[in-house]
Protein backbone atom coordinates (compact mmCIF):
# COMPACT_ATOMS: atom_id res chain seq x y z
CA UNK A 1 0.00 0.00 0.00
CA UNK A 2 2.82 2.34 0.93
CA UNK A 3 4.56 1.56 -2.34
CA UNK A 4 1.46 2.38 -4.34
CA UNK A 5 1.25 5.72 -2.55
CA UNK A 6 4.90 6.46 -3.24
CA UNK A 7 4.53 5.67 -6.93
CA UNK A 8 1.42 7.85 -7.08
CA UNK A 9 3.30 10.78 -5.54
CA UNK A 10 6.21 10.27 -7.94
CA UNK A 11 4.02 10.44 -11.01
CA UNK A 12 1.85 13.26 -9.64
CA UNK A 13 3.75 16.00 -11.56
CA UNK A 14 2.91 14.23 -14.82
CA UNK A 15 -0.77 14.13 -13.93
CA UNK A 16 -0.65 17.85 -13.05
CA UNK A 17 0.93 18.70 -16.40
CA UNK A 18 -1.71 16.62 -18.22
CA UNK A 19 -4.58 18.36 -16.39
CA UNK A 20 -3.01 21.78 -16.94
CA UNK A 21 -2.54 21.03 -20.64
CA UNK A 22 -6.19 20.10 -21.05
CA UNK A 23 -7.35 23.13 -19.06
CA UNK A 24 -5.15 25.65 -20.90
CA UNK A 25 -6.37 24.37 -24.25
CA UNK A 26 -10.05 24.21 -23.23
CA UNK A 27 -10.01 27.70 -21.72
CA UNK A 28 -8.47 29.04 -24.95
CA UNK A 29 -5.52 30.50 -23.03
CA UNK A 30 -3.36 29.66 -26.05
CA UNK A 31 -4.29 29.05 -29.66
CA UNK A 32 -5.78 25.53 -29.93
CA UNK A 33 -3.89 25.13 -33.21
CA UNK A 34 -0.59 25.48 -31.35
CA UNK A 35 -1.72 23.37 -28.39
CA UNK A 36 -4.72 21.13 -29.04
CA UNK A 37 -6.41 19.69 -25.93
CA UNK A 38 -4.83 16.49 -24.66
CA UNK A 39 -8.12 14.62 -25.07
CA UNK A 40 -8.10 15.40 -28.80
CA UNK A 41 -4.47 14.32 -29.02
CA UNK A 42 -5.47 11.02 -27.42
CA UNK A 43 -8.29 10.62 -29.90
CA UNK A 44 -5.88 11.28 -32.76
CA UNK A 45 -3.55 8.66 -31.29
CA UNK A 46 -6.29 6.03 -31.42
CA UNK A 47 -7.05 7.01 -35.01
CA UNK A 48 -3.38 6.63 -35.97
CA UNK A 49 -3.28 3.26 -34.26
CA UNK A 50 -6.46 2.08 -35.97
CA UNK A 51 -5.39 2.91 -39.51
CA UNK A 52 -1.97 1.34 -38.84
CA UNK A 53 0.06 4.49 -39.59
CA UNK A 54 1.68 4.60 -36.17
CA UNK A 55 2.51 0.90 -36.14
CA UNK A 56 3.97 0.67 -39.64
CA UNK A 57 6.03 3.87 -39.28
CA UNK A 58 7.03 2.85 -35.77
CA UNK A 59 8.17 -0.55 -36.97
CA UNK A 60 10.52 0.90 -39.55
CA UNK A 61 11.90 3.38 -36.98
CA UNK A 62 12.50 0.61 -34.48
CA UNK A 63 14.19 -1.51 -37.13
CA UNK A 64 16.57 1.32 -38.08
CA UNK A 65 17.25 2.25 -34.48
CA UNK A 66 17.96 -1.26 -33.25
CA UNK A 67 20.05 -2.21 -36.30
CA UNK A 68 22.24 0.90 -35.95
CA UNK A 69 22.57 0.48 -32.20
CA UNK A 70 23.34 -3.23 -32.44
CA UNK A 71 26.11 -2.58 -34.96
CA UNK A 72 27.48 0.20 -32.76
CA UNK A 73 27.53 -2.06 -29.69
CA UNK A 74 29.19 -4.99 -31.49
CA UNK A 75 31.76 -3.02 -33.47
CA UNK A 76 32.30 -0.16 -31.00
CA UNK A 77 32.58 -2.53 -28.05
CA UNK A 78 35.11 -4.76 -29.79
CA UNK A 79 37.08 -1.75 -31.02
CA UNK A 80 37.23 -0.18 -27.55
CA UNK A 81 38.42 -3.40 -25.93
CA UNK A 82 41.11 -4.03 -28.53
CA UNK A 83 42.27 -0.41 -28.24
CA UNK A 84 42.62 -0.84 -24.49
CA UNK A 85 44.69 -4.02 -24.85
CA UNK A 86 46.84 -3.21 -27.90
CA UNK A 87 49.14 -0.17 -27.94
CA UNK A 88 49.53 0.10 -31.72
CA UNK A 89 45.80 -0.14 -32.29
CA UNK A 90 45.29 2.50 -29.63
CA UNK A 91 47.78 4.86 -31.28
CA UNK A 92 46.10 4.42 -34.67
CA UNK A 93 42.45 4.67 -33.65
CA UNK A 94 42.41 6.97 -30.63
CA UNK A 95 43.13 10.21 -32.56
CA UNK A 96 40.29 9.37 -34.94
CA UNK A 97 37.91 8.83 -32.06
CA UNK A 98 38.95 12.12 -30.46
CA UNK A 99 38.54 13.98 -33.74
CA UNK A 100 35.10 12.48 -34.37
CA UNK A 101 33.91 12.92 -30.77
CA UNK A 102 32.93 16.62 -30.80
CA UNK A 103 31.35 16.53 -34.28
CA UNK A 104 27.55 16.97 -34.06
CA UNK A 105 26.46 13.71 -35.64
CA UNK A 106 23.34 15.34 -37.11
CA UNK A 107 25.71 17.15 -39.49
CA UNK A 108 26.26 13.75 -41.10
CA UNK A 109 22.60 13.38 -42.11
CA UNK A 110 23.14 14.77 -45.64
CA UNK A 111 26.42 12.85 -45.95
CA UNK A 112 24.85 9.47 -45.16
CA UNK A 113 21.97 10.26 -47.55
CA UNK A 114 24.50 11.07 -50.27
CA UNK A 115 26.14 7.69 -49.69
CA UNK A 116 23.17 5.41 -49.10
CA UNK A 117 20.06 7.28 -50.29
CA UNK A 118 16.77 8.02 -48.57
CA UNK A 119 15.98 4.55 -47.25
CA UNK A 120 16.93 2.51 -44.20
CA UNK A 121 20.64 2.33 -45.01
CA UNK A 122 21.45 5.99 -44.43
CA UNK A 123 19.59 6.04 -41.08
CA UNK A 124 21.27 2.86 -39.87
CA UNK A 125 24.70 4.20 -40.85
CA UNK A 126 24.06 7.52 -39.11
CA UNK A 127 22.91 5.86 -35.88
CA UNK A 128 25.79 3.41 -36.05
CA UNK A 129 28.36 6.21 -36.45
CA UNK A 130 26.83 8.37 -33.74
CA UNK A 131 26.33 5.58 -31.21
CA UNK A 132 29.68 3.97 -31.78
CA UNK A 133 31.52 6.82 -30.04
CA UNK A 134 30.07 6.49 -26.52
CA UNK A 135 30.16 2.68 -26.78
CA UNK A 136 33.81 2.66 -27.86
CA UNK A 137 34.81 5.11 -25.15
CA UNK A 138 32.94 3.11 -22.50
CA UNK A 139 34.52 -0.17 -23.57
CA UNK A 140 37.95 1.45 -23.77
CA UNK A 141 37.86 3.03 -20.32
CA UNK A 142 36.34 -0.07 -18.77
CA UNK A 143 38.80 -2.47 -20.37
CA UNK A 144 41.80 -0.32 -19.43
CA UNK A 145 40.80 -0.63 -15.81
CA UNK A 146 40.95 -4.43 -15.84
CA UNK A 147 43.09 -5.66 -12.97
CA UNK A 148 46.33 -7.31 -14.10
CA UNK A 149 46.08 -9.80 -11.23
CA UNK A 150 42.82 -11.07 -12.77
CA UNK A 151 44.45 -11.39 -16.18
CA UNK A 152 47.41 -13.19 -14.65
CA UNK A 153 45.15 -15.53 -12.68
CA UNK A 154 43.22 -16.44 -15.81
CA UNK A 155 46.41 -17.00 -17.75
CA UNK A 156 48.01 -19.18 -15.11
CA UNK A 157 44.86 -21.32 -15.07
CA UNK A 158 45.23 -21.92 -18.79
CA UNK A 159 43.31 -19.12 -20.58
CA UNK A 160 44.65 -17.98 -23.97
CA UNK A 161 44.45 -14.44 -25.37
CA UNK A 162 40.95 -14.76 -26.79
CA UNK A 163 39.70 -16.43 -23.63
CA UNK A 164 41.15 -13.64 -21.49
CA UNK A 165 39.37 -11.03 -23.63
CA UNK A 166 36.06 -12.82 -23.27
CA UNK A 167 36.41 -14.04 -19.68
CA UNK A 168 38.25 -11.14 -18.02
CA UNK A 169 38.47 -7.98 -20.13
CA UNK A 170 34.83 -7.92 -21.23
CA UNK A 171 33.30 -8.45 -17.77
CA UNK A 172 35.79 -5.96 -16.28
CA UNK A 173 34.70 -3.41 -18.87
CA UNK A 174 31.00 -4.17 -18.43
CA UNK A 175 29.99 -1.41 -15.96
CA UNK A 176 31.46 1.37 -18.11
CA UNK A 177 30.46 -0.30 -21.34
CA UNK A 178 26.84 -0.54 -20.22
CA UNK A 179 26.85 3.15 -19.26
CA UNK A 180 28.22 3.99 -22.70
CA UNK A 181 25.46 1.96 -24.31
CA UNK A 182 22.87 3.85 -22.26
CA UNK A 183 24.18 7.14 -23.64
CA UNK A 184 24.14 5.61 -27.12
CA UNK A 185 20.53 4.54 -26.63
CA UNK A 186 19.41 8.13 -26.02
CA UNK A 187 21.53 9.32 -28.92
CA UNK A 188 19.94 6.73 -31.21
CA UNK A 189 16.49 8.22 -30.58
CA UNK A 190 17.72 11.74 -31.31
CA UNK A 191 19.49 10.78 -34.52
CA UNK A 192 16.65 8.55 -35.66
CA UNK A 193 13.89 11.12 -35.35
CA UNK A 194 15.93 14.04 -36.67
CA UNK A 195 17.15 12.14 -39.73
CA UNK A 196 13.65 10.87 -40.49
CA UNK A 197 12.28 14.35 -40.04
CA UNK A 198 14.64 15.75 -42.64
CA UNK A 199 14.91 13.07 -45.28
CA UNK A 200 12.58 10.08 -45.19
CA UNK A 201 9.34 8.62 -46.43
CA UNK A 202 8.77 6.44 -43.38
CA UNK A 203 9.26 6.41 -39.67
CA UNK A 204 8.25 8.38 -36.56
CA UNK A 205 10.18 11.45 -37.66
CA UNK A 206 8.59 11.39 -41.09
CA UNK A 207 5.14 11.05 -39.55
CA UNK A 208 5.73 14.00 -37.22
CA UNK A 209 6.90 16.14 -40.14
CA UNK A 210 4.09 15.01 -42.43
CA UNK A 211 1.31 15.56 -39.90
CA UNK A 212 2.77 18.94 -38.94
CA UNK A 213 3.01 20.14 -42.53
CA UNK A 214 -0.55 19.06 -43.31
CA UNK A 215 -1.98 20.81 -40.27
CA UNK A 216 -2.96 17.68 -38.31
CA UNK A 217 -1.51 19.02 -35.10
CA UNK A 218 -3.39 16.61 -32.82
CA UNK A 219 -1.81 13.71 -34.70
CA UNK A 220 1.60 15.37 -34.62
CA UNK A 221 1.42 15.72 -30.84
CA UNK A 222 0.28 12.12 -30.57
CA UNK A 223 3.40 10.87 -32.40
CA UNK A 224 5.72 13.16 -30.41
CA UNK A 225 4.27 11.82 -27.15
CA UNK A 226 4.58 8.25 -28.43
CA UNK A 227 8.28 8.73 -29.14
CA UNK A 228 8.79 10.33 -25.71
CA UNK A 229 7.03 7.48 -23.91
CA UNK A 230 8.84 4.86 -25.94
CA UNK A 231 12.21 6.46 -25.11
CA UNK A 232 11.31 6.52 -21.43
CA UNK A 233 10.16 2.87 -21.45
CA UNK A 234 13.22 1.64 -23.33
CA UNK A 235 15.55 3.44 -20.91
CA UNK A 236 13.70 1.95 -17.92
CA UNK A 237 13.90 -1.57 -19.33
CA UNK A 238 17.57 -1.02 -20.12
CA UNK A 239 18.24 0.05 -16.55
CA UNK A 240 16.64 -3.13 -15.25
CA UNK A 241 18.76 -5.18 -17.63
CA UNK A 242 21.85 -3.33 -16.45
CA UNK A 243 21.02 -4.00 -12.81
CA UNK A 244 20.63 -7.68 -13.57
CA UNK A 245 23.87 -7.90 -15.56
CA UNK A 246 25.78 -6.14 -12.78
CA UNK A 247 24.10 -8.00 -9.90
CA UNK A 248 27.52 -9.23 -8.73
CA UNK A 249 28.52 -5.74 -7.64
CA UNK A 250 27.99 -4.69 -4.06
CA UNK B 1 73.00 -27.01 -10.25
CA UNK B 2 71.50 -29.08 -7.47
CA UNK B 3 69.98 -32.23 -8.93
CA UNK B 4 67.30 -32.23 -6.23
CA UNK B 5 66.06 -28.72 -6.83
CA UNK B 6 62.62 -28.28 -8.37
CA UNK B 7 63.04 -24.57 -8.93
CA UNK B 8 66.42 -23.08 -9.79
CA UNK B 9 66.90 -19.33 -9.89
CA UNK B 10 70.28 -18.44 -11.34
CA UNK B 11 71.87 -15.00 -11.41
CA UNK B 12 68.62 -13.22 -12.13
CA UNK B 13 68.54 -9.44 -12.57
CA UNK B 14 65.43 -7.43 -13.16
CA UNK B 15 65.00 -3.78 -14.03
CA UNK B 16 61.75 -2.03 -13.33
CA UNK B 17 60.92 0.51 -16.02
CA UNK B 18 58.21 2.92 -14.91
CA UNK B 19 56.20 4.56 -17.71
CA UNK B 20 57.73 7.86 -16.62
CA UNK B 21 61.04 8.33 -14.87
CA UNK B 22 64.30 6.44 -14.72
CA UNK B 23 64.58 2.65 -14.77
CA UNK B 24 65.28 1.09 -11.38
CA UNK B 25 67.27 -2.07 -10.72
CA UNK B 26 64.77 -4.13 -8.72
CA UNK B 27 66.59 -7.45 -8.43
CA UNK B 28 70.31 -7.97 -8.55
CA UNK B 29 72.07 -11.28 -9.03
CA UNK B 30 69.51 -13.52 -7.35
CA UNK B 31 70.35 -17.20 -7.06
CA UNK B 32 68.16 -19.63 -5.18
CA UNK B 33 67.41 -23.35 -5.22
CA UNK B 34 64.09 -24.62 -4.00
CA UNK B 35 63.53 -28.30 -3.25
CA UNK B 36 60.35 -30.20 -4.07
CA UNK B 37 57.66 -29.83 -1.38
CA UNK B 38 59.64 -27.21 0.43
CA UNK B 39 57.95 -24.25 2.09
CA UNK B 40 60.16 -21.25 1.43
CA UNK B 41 59.44 -17.70 2.55
CA UNK B 42 60.80 -14.63 0.77
CA UNK B 43 61.15 -12.04 3.50
CA UNK B 44 62.13 -8.43 3.03
CA UNK B 45 61.14 -4.78 3.36
CA UNK B 46 58.55 -3.26 1.02
CA UNK B 47 59.94 -2.51 -2.40
CA UNK B 48 62.77 -5.04 -2.20
CA UNK B 49 61.50 -6.89 -5.24
CA UNK B 50 60.31 -10.05 -3.49
CA UNK B 51 57.01 -10.00 -5.34
CA UNK B 52 58.84 -9.34 -8.60
CA UNK B 53 60.90 -12.48 -8.02
CA UNK B 54 57.71 -14.43 -7.44
CA UNK B 55 56.18 -13.07 -10.68
CA UNK B 56 59.34 -14.07 -12.57
CA UNK B 57 59.03 -17.66 -11.30
CA UNK B 58 55.35 -17.52 -12.25
CA UNK B 59 56.28 -16.50 -15.79
CA UNK B 60 54.27 -13.29 -15.61
CA UNK B 61 57.24 -11.03 -16.28
CA UNK B 62 59.96 -11.55 -18.90
CA UNK B 63 63.30 -12.78 -17.59
CA UNK B 64 65.89 -10.26 -18.74
CA UNK B 65 69.11 -11.64 -17.31
CA UNK B 66 69.93 -14.99 -15.74
CA UNK B 67 67.58 -17.93 -15.87
CA UNK B 68 64.85 -19.68 -13.93
CA UNK B 69 64.28 -23.41 -14.33
CA UNK B 70 61.24 -25.31 -13.12
CA UNK B 71 61.63 -29.09 -13.27
CA UNK B 72 64.70 -28.46 -15.39
CA UNK B 73 62.85 -26.41 -18.01
CA UNK B 74 63.28 -22.65 -18.44
CA UNK B 75 60.25 -20.60 -17.47
CA UNK B 76 58.71 -18.91 -20.50
CA UNK B 77 55.06 -18.30 -19.61
CA UNK B 78 52.57 -18.85 -16.80
CA UNK B 79 51.27 -22.40 -16.49
CA UNK B 80 48.91 -24.48 -14.38
CA UNK B 81 51.91 -26.19 -12.73
CA UNK B 82 52.47 -22.93 -10.83
CA UNK B 83 49.35 -21.72 -9.04
CA UNK B 84 49.33 -18.17 -7.70
CA UNK B 85 47.49 -16.50 -4.81
CA UNK B 86 47.50 -12.70 -4.62
CA UNK B 87 47.26 -10.34 -1.67
CA UNK B 88 44.03 -8.84 -2.95
CA UNK B 89 42.57 -12.23 -3.88
CA UNK B 90 42.15 -11.54 -7.63
CA UNK B 91 38.78 -13.29 -7.67
CA UNK B 92 36.52 -12.74 -10.65
CA UNK B 93 33.95 -10.45 -9.01
CA UNK B 94 31.29 -11.42 -11.56
CA UNK B 95 31.57 -15.11 -10.68
CA UNK B 96 30.23 -16.82 -7.59
CA UNK B 97 32.45 -18.83 -5.25
CA UNK B 98 31.59 -21.93 -7.27
CA UNK B 99 32.15 -20.12 -10.58
CA UNK B 100 35.57 -18.95 -9.46
CA UNK B 101 36.68 -22.40 -8.34
CA UNK B 102 35.28 -23.97 -11.51
CA UNK B 103 37.07 -21.55 -13.81
CA UNK B 104 40.49 -23.16 -13.80
CA UNK B 105 38.97 -26.64 -14.07
CA UNK B 106 37.05 -25.52 -17.17
CA UNK B 107 40.23 -24.13 -18.70
CA UNK B 108 41.94 -27.42 -17.96
CA UNK B 109 39.22 -29.20 -19.92
CA UNK B 110 37.89 -31.46 -17.19
CA UNK B 111 34.53 -33.06 -18.01
CA UNK B 112 31.62 -31.35 -16.31
CA UNK B 113 30.63 -33.92 -13.65
CA UNK B 114 34.23 -34.29 -12.60
CA UNK B 115 34.87 -30.57 -12.28
CA UNK B 116 31.64 -30.01 -10.34
CA UNK B 117 32.69 -32.71 -7.90
CA UNK B 118 36.22 -31.40 -7.60
CA UNK B 119 35.11 -27.78 -7.12
CA UNK B 120 32.74 -28.82 -4.35
CA UNK B 121 35.47 -30.84 -2.64
CA UNK B 122 37.81 -27.84 -2.53
CA UNK B 123 35.06 -25.44 -1.46
CA UNK B 124 34.30 -27.81 1.41
CA UNK B 125 37.99 -28.12 2.24
CA UNK B 126 38.40 -24.37 2.79
CA UNK B 127 35.20 -24.29 4.85
CA UNK B 128 32.96 -22.40 2.44
CA UNK B 129 30.16 -24.96 2.30
CA UNK B 130 26.91 -23.01 2.03
CA UNK B 131 28.52 -20.03 0.30
CA UNK B 132 28.84 -21.61 -3.16
CA UNK B 133 26.43 -19.15 -4.75
CA UNK B 134 27.75 -16.00 -3.04
CA UNK B 135 29.60 -13.37 -5.01
CA UNK B 136 32.98 -12.17 -3.69
CA UNK B 137 31.45 -8.77 -2.82
CA UNK B 138 29.21 -10.58 -0.32
CA UNK B 139 32.11 -12.28 1.50
CA UNK B 140 34.58 -11.19 4.18
CA UNK B 141 38.26 -10.80 3.32
CA UNK B 142 39.12 -14.13 4.90
CA UNK B 143 36.41 -15.93 2.94
CA UNK B 144 37.57 -14.29 -0.28
CA UNK B 145 41.10 -15.52 0.29
CA UNK B 146 39.79 -19.01 1.09
CA UNK B 147 37.97 -18.95 -2.24
CA UNK B 148 41.15 -17.87 -4.03
CA UNK B 149 43.13 -20.65 -2.34
CA UNK B 150 40.48 -23.23 -3.26
CA UNK B 151 40.51 -21.99 -6.86
CA UNK B 152 44.27 -22.34 -7.09
CA UNK B 153 44.50 -25.70 -5.31
CA UNK B 154 41.66 -27.18 -7.37
CA UNK B 155 43.84 -27.33 -10.50
CA UNK B 156 46.46 -29.18 -8.43
CA UNK B 157 49.61 -27.18 -9.17
CA UNK B 158 52.84 -28.73 -7.91
CA UNK B 159 54.07 -25.25 -6.98
CA UNK B 160 52.13 -22.67 -5.01
CA UNK B 161 53.20 -19.03 -5.38
CA UNK B 162 51.76 -16.85 -2.63
CA UNK B 163 52.14 -13.07 -2.81
CA UNK B 164 51.52 -11.73 0.72
CA UNK B 165 48.29 -13.71 0.73
CA UNK B 166 47.27 -12.76 4.26
CA UNK B 167 48.52 -9.17 4.13
CA UNK B 168 45.07 -7.69 3.59
CA UNK B 169 43.41 -9.60 6.44
CA UNK B 170 42.86 -8.57 10.06
CA UNK B 171 45.17 -10.10 12.70
CA UNK B 172 42.76 -12.80 13.95
CA UNK B 173 41.79 -13.96 10.48
CA UNK B 174 45.43 -13.93 9.43
CA UNK B 175 46.52 -16.25 12.23
CA UNK B 176 43.61 -18.66 11.54
CA UNK B 177 44.49 -18.70 7.84
CA UNK B 178 48.16 -19.39 8.62
CA UNK B 179 47.27 -22.45 10.65
CA UNK B 180 44.88 -23.63 7.95
CA UNK B 181 47.46 -23.17 5.21
CA UNK B 182 49.89 -25.32 7.19
CA UNK B 183 47.23 -28.02 7.58
CA UNK B 184 46.53 -27.98 3.85
CA UNK B 185 50.22 -28.07 3.03
CA UNK B 186 50.84 -30.98 5.42
CA UNK B 187 47.95 -32.94 3.91
CA UNK B 188 49.00 -32.46 0.29
CA UNK B 189 52.57 -31.24 0.24
CA UNK B 190 53.38 -28.76 -2.48
CA UNK B 191 56.34 -26.54 -3.08
CA UNK B 192 55.38 -23.16 -1.66
CA UNK B 193 57.06 -19.82 -2.22
CA UNK B 194 55.50 -17.41 0.23
CA UNK B 195 56.22 -13.70 -0.02
CA UNK B 196 55.81 -11.71 3.18
CA UNK B 197 57.22 -8.79 5.13
CA UNK B 198 55.96 -10.26 8.39
CA UNK B 199 58.89 -11.92 10.20
CA UNK B 200 56.79 -14.01 12.56
CA UNK B 201 54.64 -15.27 9.70
CA UNK B 202 57.73 -16.29 7.75
CA UNK B 203 59.29 -18.16 10.68
CA UNK B 204 56.04 -19.85 11.63
CA UNK B 205 55.10 -21.07 8.16
CA UNK B 206 58.33 -21.68 6.29
CA UNK B 207 61.05 -24.30 6.52
CA UNK B 208 63.58 -21.88 5.09
CA UNK B 209 63.49 -18.11 4.91
CA UNK B 210 65.33 -16.17 2.23
CA UNK B 211 65.98 -12.70 3.64
CA UNK B 212 66.15 -10.07 0.93
CA UNK B 213 67.99 -6.77 1.04
CA UNK B 214 66.58 -3.33 0.27
CA UNK B 215 66.53 -2.26 -3.36
CA UNK B 216 68.19 -3.56 -5.44
CA UNK B 217 66.91 -6.84 -3.98
CA UNK B 218 69.55 -9.46 -3.27
CA UNK B 219 69.37 -12.62 -1.21
CA UNK B 220 71.09 -11.47 1.95
CA UNK B 221 70.82 -14.74 3.88
CA UNK B 222 69.00 -18.04 3.87
CA UNK B 223 67.93 -19.15 7.34
CA UNK B 224 66.61 -22.60 8.32
CA UNK B 225 63.39 -22.25 10.29
CA UNK B 226 62.39 -25.88 10.79
CA UNK B 227 60.73 -26.75 14.06
CA UNK B 228 59.81 -30.20 15.36
CA UNK B 229 56.13 -29.31 15.17
CA UNK B 230 54.08 -26.40 13.90
CA UNK B 231 51.49 -26.02 16.59
CA UNK B 232 50.47 -22.44 17.23
CA UNK B 233 51.95 -23.15 20.69
CA UNK B 234 55.49 -22.86 19.30
CA UNK B 235 54.88 -19.17 18.79
CA UNK B 236 55.73 -18.72 22.48
CA UNK B 237 58.66 -21.16 22.63
CA UNK B 238 62.16 -19.84 23.31
CA UNK B 239 63.73 -21.09 20.08
CA UNK B 240 60.91 -19.62 18.01
CA UNK B 241 61.22 -16.22 19.64
CA UNK B 242 65.01 -16.26 19.17
CA UNK B 243 64.63 -17.12 15.49
CA UNK B 244 62.20 -14.27 15.02
CA UNK B 245 64.63 -11.91 16.76
CA UNK B 246 67.53 -13.02 14.59
CA UNK B 247 65.56 -12.47 11.38
CA UNK B 248 63.97 -9.29 12.63
CA UNK B 249 67.42 -7.76 13.12
CA UNK B 250 68.39 -8.57 9.55
CA UNK B 251 65.16 -7.20 8.12
CA UNK B 252 65.27 -4.10 10.27
CA UNK B 253 68.67 -3.08 8.88
CA UNK B 254 67.26 -3.42 5.39
CA UNK B 255 64.05 -1.59 6.22
CA UNK B 256 66.10 1.34 7.56
CA UNK B 257 68.20 1.36 4.39
CA UNK B 258 65.07 1.26 2.28
CA UNK B 259 63.62 4.23 4.17
CA UNK B 260 66.81 6.22 3.81
CA UNK B 261 66.89 5.47 0.10
CA UNK B 262 63.38 6.79 -0.43
CA UNK B 263 63.91 9.70 1.95
CA UNK B 264 66.97 11.07 0.15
Amino acid sequence: MENVAKTAVRYLPIVIVMVAWEAIARLNLVDTLALPPLSKVAAAWFDLMRDGELVSNGASSLYRGSAGLLLAVLIGGTLGMIMARCRIFDMLINPLVELFYPLPKSALIPVTVLWLGFGDGSKILLIFLGCMIPVTIGAYNGARGSDHALLWSARSMGAGSFRMMWDVVLPSALPELLNGIRTALALAFILLVSSELIVSQRGFGYLIGYLGSTGSYEGMYAVVLTVALLGFAVDRIYQLLMQWLLRWRD
Amino acid sequence: MDGQAQIVVERVNHTYRPPRGRPVLALSDISLDIRPREFLALLGPSGCGKSTLLYLVGGFLPIEAGRILVEGKPVAAPGPDRGIVFQHFALFPWKTVRGNVLYGLERQGLPRPEREKRAQAFIDMVGLHGFEDSYPSQLSGGMRQRTAIARTLAIDPSILLMDEPFGALDAQTRSLMQTELLKIWQRSPKTVIFVTHDVQEAVYLAERVAVMSARPGRVKAIVETKFPNRDPSILRSKEFVEKVDQLWNMVRDEAIKAQEATGS
